[in-house]
């Protein structure tokens, strides 16, 4: 699947929970289910800090592709990070900043985005494009 | 009365419970505003028109409105400052300027708001003055005992909020006045909180400076007061320069306007400072006996809730009677991030505030990254109180 595919397939899956609730049921769901981030790396250069969560973030390049792994203190927006990581980790770097990132919008989550609230979440996807853009010259 | 109260969020009826943060306008303070903005915007102090001297009385009728709220000496002992964090930025500046010098000490205690430390820190840093801190007990009470070895020969002022905005109790500040000035150190008290949960009178407190909020206290944003007793006001230099605060110019020698003038320099926020007379018009008529016994009820309610339930911590917890707490509970869940709590929360209709508060040093005192609070004013209901309980709980077992 293309990036702009699976981006679209997770816009049409939100648009099925009408509900508020319904969308963080789902996000707790996922954020629970993201796989495990060693402890080893919440180190203070990994992390994100804004005045709600925390969020680390931590990556590797391997054959040319941005593998992304990350972990945050409060679970929905871990629930929202799985998200990210099944979309932008494991693709070129070229891929990753064609995107315009605005699925997070898309699917309703915007005020989780807000750069007033301070959250780490507007922090995590500079980040990610931060590391693509550095990647370009590595692959 | 509170037009801003009727609205929806995200289809549900608004429940506002951050108070502590900004209180809603009332309606009165709303057209007072509107008036003056669209019959009555002029400069005030300046000209002889008719519309600034209409603006003029608005304005300076609020300082007469404050001076009665504080029992204030006299009104040149009130300054309009943008809010509280100005206040305390102006009485750190300037009496850092006037009396604090090399080695010199300043006290201010573990549980102040960010604005309430780093101007002091600030002026330590700028004077090479000390910063010594009062700490907090577990339960977030001030350990006045520590007060007597903290204060020395060089101790210049003490800086203590009236409430804290985290830990919601009321603290003995006359006690620590009085102690205070037995060894001879002024007292600056941040009534942020306090000015809205408590009556105020700083002749009997004898406070040396006590600094607040409009917006908190009902009043239109962008308001703030500074009452300093004057012989201190006297006593420190300008803050700013320019505008309203001077008595003659030249490029020689400039001498300074009398009190109150002297520290309200540039065209002031006339139009929301004058909406403070009529805020504290509407603080007025919350001095019912009927009102006051409702929104204790809710206020006994909560804090039995945030008691009993194993899952939840309160943070700030009062000694016997809940007299000495306002109705602001911030607490923690055992295994659940305060983010997500806020987020579910917001959307069921429910506005708490969520996060480090403007306070990280009471956080690492409590050893969190952050917490909930649930802040109520008087126009608050016991169902509103009921269904904030209720969303909780739901909140709670979806995360858990």
């Amino acid at each position: 699947m293309t990036l702009i595919e699976a981006e679209n397939a997770i816009v049409e899956e939100f648009s099925m929970y009408e509900e508020w609730l319904d969308k963080y049921e789902y996000l707790i769901e996922l954020g629970k289910s993201l796989q495990d981030y060693p402890e080893s790396a919440k180190t203070d250069d990994r992390l994100i800090k804004g005045c709600q969560s925390r969020v680390w973030l931590d990556y590797k390049i391997e054959d040319g592709k941005v593998m992304f792994n990350a972990d945050s203190d409060a679970i929905i927006t871990k629930g929202i990070i799985s998200l990210l990581i099944g979309l932008y980790s494991g693709r070129t770097p070229q891929e990753i900043l064609s995107s315009d990132f605005s699925v997070v919008e898309k699917i309703g989550l915007k005020e989780n985005l807000s750069p007033t609230r301070a959250n780490g979440l507007v922090s995590m996807i500079a980040k990610i494009r931060e590391v693509a853009y550095g990647a370009q010259g590595l692959v | 009365m509170f037009p801003s109260l009727s609205r929806k969020v995200y289809g549900k009826d608004l429940v506002y419970f951050d108070n502590a943060a900004t209180s809603q306008r009332v309606q009165t303070v709303l057209d007072e505003w509107n008036r003056i903005s669209s019959e009555s915007n002029a400069n005030i102090h300046r000209a002889v028109h008719r519309l600034a001297d209409e603006a003029t009385q608005a304005y300076e009728g609020a300082r007469d409105a404050v001076k009665e709220f504080l029992n204030a000496a006299g009104r040149e002992e009130l300054i309009f400052t943008s809010g509280t964090t100005a206040a305390v930025n102006l009485v750190a500046f300037c009496y850092g300027e006037a009396f604090v010098g090399e080695g010199d000490e300043v006290i201010v205690t573990e549980a102040e708001h960010h604005s309430n430390i780093v101007p002091w820190q600030m002026m330590c840093k700028r004077k090479g003055a000390v910063l010594k801190v009062l700490p907090v007990d577990d339960s977030g009470h001030l350990m006045i005992e520590k007060l007597e070895e903290l204060i020395c020969e060089r101790t210049k002022i003490m800086a203590v909020t009236h409430i804290s905005n985290v830990l919601g109790l009321i603290n003995p500040v006359k006690e620590i006045i009085d102690k205070c000035h037995s060894r001879g150190v002024p007292v600056l008290v941040d009534g942020a909180q306090g000015a809205v949960h408590c009556k105020v009178d700083v002749q009997e407190m004898d406070c040396d400076f006590y600094v607040f909020s409009g917006h908190k206290l009902y009043a239109a944003t962008g308001t703030g007061v500074l009452y300093g007793k004057k012989k201190w006001l006297d006593a420190m230099p300008p803050y700013m320069g320019g505008g309203e605060m001077v008595g003659t110019v030249s490029f020689k020698e400039t001498t300074y306007a009398p009190l109150p003038m002297k520290y309200e320099a540039g065209t002031q926020n006339f139009a929301s400072a004058a909406t403070l007379k009529h805020a504290l018009e509407f603080v007025n008529l919350l001095n019912d006996n009927e009102l006051i016994k409702y929104n204790d009820k809710i206020k006994d309610y909560l804090l039995d809730y945030f008691n009993n339930d194993p899952r939840i911590r309160l943070y700030g917890v009062p000694h016997g009677t809940s007299e000495e707490k306002i109705p602001l509970f911030s607490f923690t869940v055992q295994c659940v991030h305060h983010e997500d709590l806020a987020l579910i929360l917001d959307k069921m209709g429910i506005a708490v505030r969520s996060g480090q508060m403007c306070a990280e040093p009471v956080m690492d005192r409590f050893g969190v990254t952050g917490m909930l609070r649930a802040s109520l004013a008087p126009y608050n209901t016991m169902e509103e109180a009921e269904y904030f309980v209720k969303c909780l709980n739901k909140a709670i077992d979806m995360l858990i």
